[in-house]
């Protein structure tokens, strides 16, 4: 058998492909596929917010009614996870969840890109938000955050054990936070493209059962969008309450 | 339509809703933070990615103490057991819903009960 050209690949969708080369020194700065995206998912969410909360009727339409949602959504998050210290964050933490979220339902239109299926893009995502949570925990708390990698509780004997531990905890945040996005939307769009790659293998006569399988797929897709994102977000708050509150 | 039927005006509403609310919150001010309801299978992918991520954040930071000091395998060797241990650590808060805090203190007042 032939080998099949790349295009053919369920991993062809990940490709990254410069439209705009910019190069920049021996630095790569093209403006790519991923870029444009989100640069449309931005202007899609800023799009969606401030033309559903153009009227601001007292009984909303059904647009302004889904911006409301999801500013109290995520005002509900930040309120239950942080409660009133993270008013101050809101901000941030509305962006996150709503360039996420676009980010992965952008991706499930056809022949779009899904920049969150990139660990590029989401470990940058996360380090953000681990870095602005650490500078949090500092500025409010100044040398005494780092009481936060001792443990309660412990032998002073097994003290040098357990800080290394509690701080490789603390570093591997970023990673799983990142790894937990990136792998859900790779592994969900993948198998998206291999259902459909059976289609068009089995032909008219043996192609309904993996068609069927494919939409079913895709209202999971549409599932592990917004939880993804809700995940991401919620554990975002936990490490901001943790940072504010210590402990 | 007489002035009885007019409805409350939206500042009242908005005070009264206030008011409400501040109730709500000195009355039970540690409702505590709601996780989210992770299926078996988010379960087991969220602890399986915990797992994984702080046993290669050890060894990534052994290797580099090892480059660093020229200990060749030993840093190594001695991140990757304090990364697997940080590893069961965290599947441990995941799994017994202390969240990702690190330490053993918890926000809430029943969980730190049963430590």
């Amino acid at each position: 058998m032939a080998a099949a050209p790349p295009e053919d690949s369920p991993l062809h969708q990940f490709v990254i492909q410069p439209l705009v080369p910019i190069h920049i020194g021996n630095v790569d700065l093209s403006f790519t596929n991923s870029s444009l995206f989100m640069v449309v998912a931005a202007t899609l969410v800023t799009l969606f917010l401030t033309l559903g909360m153009r009227g601001e009727n007292l009984v909303p339409g059904r647009f302004q009614s889904m911006a409301e949602m999801s500013y109290e959504f995520v005002a509900g998050m930040v309120r239950d996870n942080v409660g009133s210290a993270g008013r101050k964050y809101f901000p941030f933490v509305f962006t996150l969840f709503m360039f996420v979220l676009f980010g992965n339902l952008l991706g499930l239109l056809p022949y779009s890109f899904t920049f969150t299926s990139h660990i590029a893009v989401t470990a940058a995502l996360a380090l953000v938000v681990i870095v602005g949570v650490t500078v949090v925990g500092i500025a409010k708390h100044g040398l005494h955050f780092l009481s936060f990698f001792v443990p309660k509780g412990v032998p002073a004997a097994l003290l040098p054990l357990m800080i290394p531990i509690e701080v490789i905890s603390y570093l591997s945040r970023p990673v799983s936070l990142s790894i937990r996005l990136f792998a859900n939307m790779m592994a969900g769009h993948t198998m998206l493209k291999v259902f459909a790659g059976f289609v068009v293998l089995l032909g008219f006569l043996g192609g309904w059962a993996p068609l069927a399988m494919d939409v079913a797929l895709t209202a999971f897709e549409l599932l592990v969008a917004f939880l993804q994102a809700y995940v991401f977000t919620v554990l975002t708050c936990i490490y901001l309450n943790d940072a504010i509150h210590l402990h | 339509m007489t002035k009885k039927d007019e409805p409350p005006s939206l500042n009242d509403l908005d005070a009264r809703l206030r008011r409400a609310r501040q109730r709500e919150a000195d009355e039970n001010p540690s409702a505590g933070p709601v996780r989210p309801r992770l299926s078996g299978f988010g379960l087991a992918f969220r602890v399986g990615i915990e797992l994984v991520a702080a046993t290669a954040v050890g060894v990534g930071i052994g290797l580099l103490v090892d480059r660093w000091l020229g200990t060749k395998p030993w840093g190594m060797a001695l991140f990757f057991v304090l990364g697997s241990g940080a590893g069961v650590l965290n599947v441990y808060r995941a799994v017994s819903g202390i969240g990702s805090a690190v330490g053993y203190r918890s926000t809430r007042q029943d969980e730190t009960d049963q430590d």
